[in-house]
C-alpha cells in the first residue's frame, strides 16, 4: 500500500475533547445515567415554569387537598399525580423545588470546596516542606473520620442554616480535593515542561496555575462528580435529621423528613417520591463518575 | 514500636485538646439555652438563679477551665436538661448503639465477603454481574431513606417487624444490657442493623472481589491448582487468607464509622442509643452532652485507628510502624 492511499481526504480532527466524548459514549449504561441527569437538572432549572402549582404560595394550596393518595383530582379538576403532603402541597411540584435546592447546595459545595481543595493542595504538592507537612497531616486526620461525624459536629458548633450546612458540606469536602491535587501534582511537576517553565524563570503563581493546574484537572473532575453526588447526600441526611436547611427551604431530605410521621398510617407517598427524586438524582451522577474515571484515566487509555 | 505508640498518643492528646477547645467554644457561642430551658413565664430573679446554677454566668475561658479540670477527674459536665452527669448518660446509651453496631458489623461480614468472593471467582456470570450491581446502589442509596421503605414494606405493608425501639433488655455478663437474647429483642434488632450495615455489605463485596480477582491471577493459586489441591482448598485456604489484611483493616476502621452513622439508623428506628441523645441534644442546646459525646467518640476514633494500624503490623510482617517524615 502506498503512502498516499493511507492519507485519507477528509481526515477527521481528533481533539482530546472528542477522544474523551466518544469515548464516554463506549458504555450504554452511562449514557443513560447523562441522559437521566440532563433530565434531572432540566427540571430542576425550569421547575417555576413545570410545576403545576407553586409550592410555596400558600394561596394556591388548599387545606382540604391535604394527604391525598396518588392520582386523586383536585378541586380545580387537575390531578395530584404523586398525591399531596399534609398541607395539600402537589408532591411533583414539590419535588421539582426540592430538586433545585437540594442539587444547588450540592454543586455550590462542591465548586466552592474544589477551589478550596486546589488552593491547599496544588502549592503545599510544588512547595512541598513545612506547608506541606501540615496540610497534608490536618487532611490525614480530617478523613481519618467519617464524614457525617464531621458535618454534625460543625452542625452543632456553628448552628443551623443554609450557609451552615454549605459550610459545613465544604469543610467535610476539601480534603479529598487538596489529597487528590497533590499527589497528581506530584507526579506532574517531576515532568519535563514544568522544568522548562522554571528553566523560563516563570514566577512560581505562573508555573503552578497555569502550568500545573490544568494537568491535574482530569482526576479532580471525577472526584468532584463523586463528591457533587455525597455532597447532595448528607445534605439530605442532616436535613432529614432536622440539622439541615430550613423549613422554608424545602430539600428533598427535608421532604422526605416531612413524610416520615404519615409513614406509619400507610401514606407512603410523601416520603416515597422525594426518596425516588433523591435516589435517581445520585444514582445516575455515580454512573456518569463510573465512567468518566475510566475515561479520564491515562493508564487505562486505548 | 514503643517509640512510635507514644507518639501516636501524644498526638491523640493534642488532637482531642484541640477538638475540645474548638467544640466548646463552638457549641457555647450558639444560641442560648436558658430559652429553651426556662419557663418563659420566669421573672428575671428566677431566670439570673438557673443561669449561675449552670455556671453560665461566667466568663468562658473559665467555664472552658471549669470544664477542662473536670474532664482530669473523669467528669465531662453535667446535663442542663437531665440534671446527671453527662457521661453517665452517654454511657448508659452506649450498650444500644454498640450492640446495633456489631450486629450491623456481623451482617456485612456474613454477606459481603462470600458475595464478593462469589463475584470475583464468576466475574462475568449473571450472579457476579448481578452483585456488583448491586452493591453501586448499596453505595448510592440514601441511608436514611432505605431505613423508612424498610419500615414502609416490613412493618406497615407486611407487619412483620416492629418499627421502632429496642426489644427488651437482659444483661449479658451481668454487666451489659443486650436485647439479642430474646425473640422479640431479635426482632426490634434485625431491620436497624441491616440498614445500618448496606454500605458495609457493598463496600465488602467490592473489597473482596478485588482481592479475590487479583489474587487468582498470582503464581501461588497457579501452584496450589498445579498440586491437584481440590477448589474448595485452594479458594478456602490459600485465595481467603491473602487477602484477607485488608478486609480485616478495612472492618477494624469501618467499625467506628459505623457508630457514627449510627446517629442516622438510630434516629430512624427510634433506637435508644448515644446517637439519638445527641440529636436530641443539640435540639434543646444540651450543650455538655453535645461536648461529651463529641470527645468520647473521637477518643473513640483515635484508639481504632491505633489499633488497627497495631493489628495491620501484627497480621502483616511487611508494614512497619513509622511517623513519616515531616
Amino acid at each position: 500500500m502506498s503512502a498516499r492511499a493511507v492519507t485519507p481526504s477528509v481526515r477527521a480532527v481528533e481533539t482530546p475533547f472528542r477522544r474523551i466524548v466518544s469515548d464516554f459514549c463506549a458504555n450504554p449504561i452511562a449514557v443513560c445515567g447523562l441522559a437521566m441527569l440532563a433530565v434531572i437538572l432540566f427540571l430542576a432549572l425550569f421547575a417555576p415554569f413545570l410545576s403545576p402549582q407553586n409550592p410555596y404560595d400558600l394561596a394556591q394550596l388548599d387545606v382540604m387537598d391535604s394527604r391525598l393518595p396518588p392520582g386523586s383530582k383536585t378541586a380545580a379538576g387537575g390531578t395530584f399525580w404523586l398525591g399531596t403532603d399534609d398541607q395539600g402541597r402537589d408532591m411533583w411540584s414539590a419535588i421539582l423545588y426540592g430538586l433545585r435546592i437540594s442539587l444547588s447546595v450540592g454543586v455550590i459545595a462542591t465548586v466552592l470546596a474544589l477551589v478550596i481543595g486546589l488552593a491547599a493542595g496544588l502549592p503545599a504538592a510544588y512547595f512541598g516542606g513545612r506547608a506541606e507537612a501540615l496540610v497534608m497531616r490536618v487532611v490525614d486526620i480530617q478523613l481519618s473520620f467519617p464524614a457525617i461525624l464531621i458535618a454534625l459536629i460543625l452542625i452543632a458548633v456553628l448552628g443551623q442554616g443554609t450557609s451552615k450546612v454549605i459550610i459545613a458540606l465544604i469543610t467535610v469536602q476539601w480534603a479529598y480535593y487538596a489529597r487528590t491535587v497533590r499527589s497528581a501534582a506530584l507526579v506532574e511537576k517531576r515532568k519535563e515542561y514544568v522544568e522548562a517553565a522554571r528553566c523560563l524563570a516563570l514566577p512560581p503563581a505562573r508555573i503552578v496555575f497555569r502550568h500545573l493546574l490544568p494537568n491535574c484537572l482530569p482526576p479532580m473532575i471525577v472526584v468532584a462528580t463523586v463528591q457533587v453526588a455525597a455532597a447532595i447526600t448528607l445534605e439530605a441526611t442532616l436535613s432529614f435529621l432536622g440539622l439541615g436547611l430550613p423549613i422554608t427551604e424545602p430539600s428533598l431530605g427535608l421532604l422526605i423528613s416531612n413524610g416520615y410521621q404519615y409513614l406509619l398510617s400507610g401514606k407512603y407517598w410523601i416520603s416515597f417520591f422525594p426518596g425516588i427524586a433523591l435516589l435517581l438524582t445520585i444514582v445516575s451522577i455515580n454512573l456518569v463518575a463510573d465512567q468518566l474515571r475510566d475515561v479520564l484515566n491515562p493508564r487505562l487509555q486505548r | 514500636m514503643l517509640v512510635y505508640l507514644i507518639r501516636r498518643s501524644l498526638q491523640s492528646v493534642v488532637v482531642l485538646f484541640v477538638m475540645s477547645l474548638l467544640v466548646f467554644a463552638g457549641v457555647y457561642a450558639i444560641g442560648n439555652p436558658i430559652d429553651i430551658l426556662i419557663n418563659p413565664q420566669a421573672d428575671q430573679i428566677e431566670r439570673e438563679h438557673a443561669i449561675a446554677a449552670l455556671g453560665l454566668d461566667k466568663p468562658l475561658w473559665e467555664q472552658y477551665f471549669t470544664f477542662l479540670s473536670g474532664v482530669v477527674h473523669g467528669d465531662l459536665g453535667r446535663s442542663f436538661v437531665h440534671s446527671t452527669s453527662a457521661l453517665g448518660l452517654i454511657l448508659e446509651r452506649m450498650p444500644a448503639t454498640m450492640e446495633l453496631a456489631f450486629t450491623a458489623m456481623v451482617i456485612a461480614v456474613l454477606l459481603g465477603i462470600p458475595l464478593g468472593l462469589w463475584a470475583g471467582l464468576r466475574p462475568n456470570g449473571i450472579a457476579g454481574r448481578t452483585i456488583m450491581t448491586g452493591s453501586i446502589l448499596g453505595f448510592s442509596l440514601p441511608t436514611f431513606w432505605v431505613g423508612l421503605m424498610m419500615i414502609m414494606v416490613f412493618s406497615v405493608m407486611l407487619g412483620w417487624l416492629p418499627s421502632n425501639g429496642r426489644g427488651p433488655t437482659t444483661l449479658l455478663f451481668g454487666l451489659i444490657p443486650v436485647s439479642f437474647m430474646s425473640v422479640d429483642g431479635l426482632q426490634h434488632l434485625v431491620m436497624p442493623a441491616t440498614n445500618l450495615a448496606l454500605f458495609n455489605v457493598a463496600l465488602l463485596i467490592r473489597l473482596t472481589r478485588s482481592g479475590a480477582h487479583e489474587a487468582l491471577l498470582q503464581d501461588y493459586v497457579k501452584f496450589a491448582r498445579a498440586k491437584g489441591l481440590t477448589n474448595a482448598r485452594v479458594i478456602g485456604v490459600h485465595v481467603l487468607r491473602n487477602i484477607l489484611i485488608p478486609i480485616v483493616t478495612v472492618i477494624g476502621l469501618q467499625f467506628g464509622a459505623l457508630i457514627a452513622f449510627a446517629i442516622v439508623t438510630e434516629s430512624v428506628f427510634a433506637w435508644p442509643g448515644m446517637g439519638k441523645l445527641l440529636i436530641d441534644s443539640i435540639g434543646v442546646l444540651d450543650r455538655p452532652v453535645i461536648v461529651a459525646y463529641l470527645l468520647v467518640i473521637v477518643t473513640f476514633f483515635i484508639a481504632i485507628n491505633l489499633a488497627v494500624d497495631v493489628l495491620y503490623s501484627a497480621l502483616d510482617p511487611r508494614v512497619r510502624l513509622t511517623e513519616s517524615k515531616g
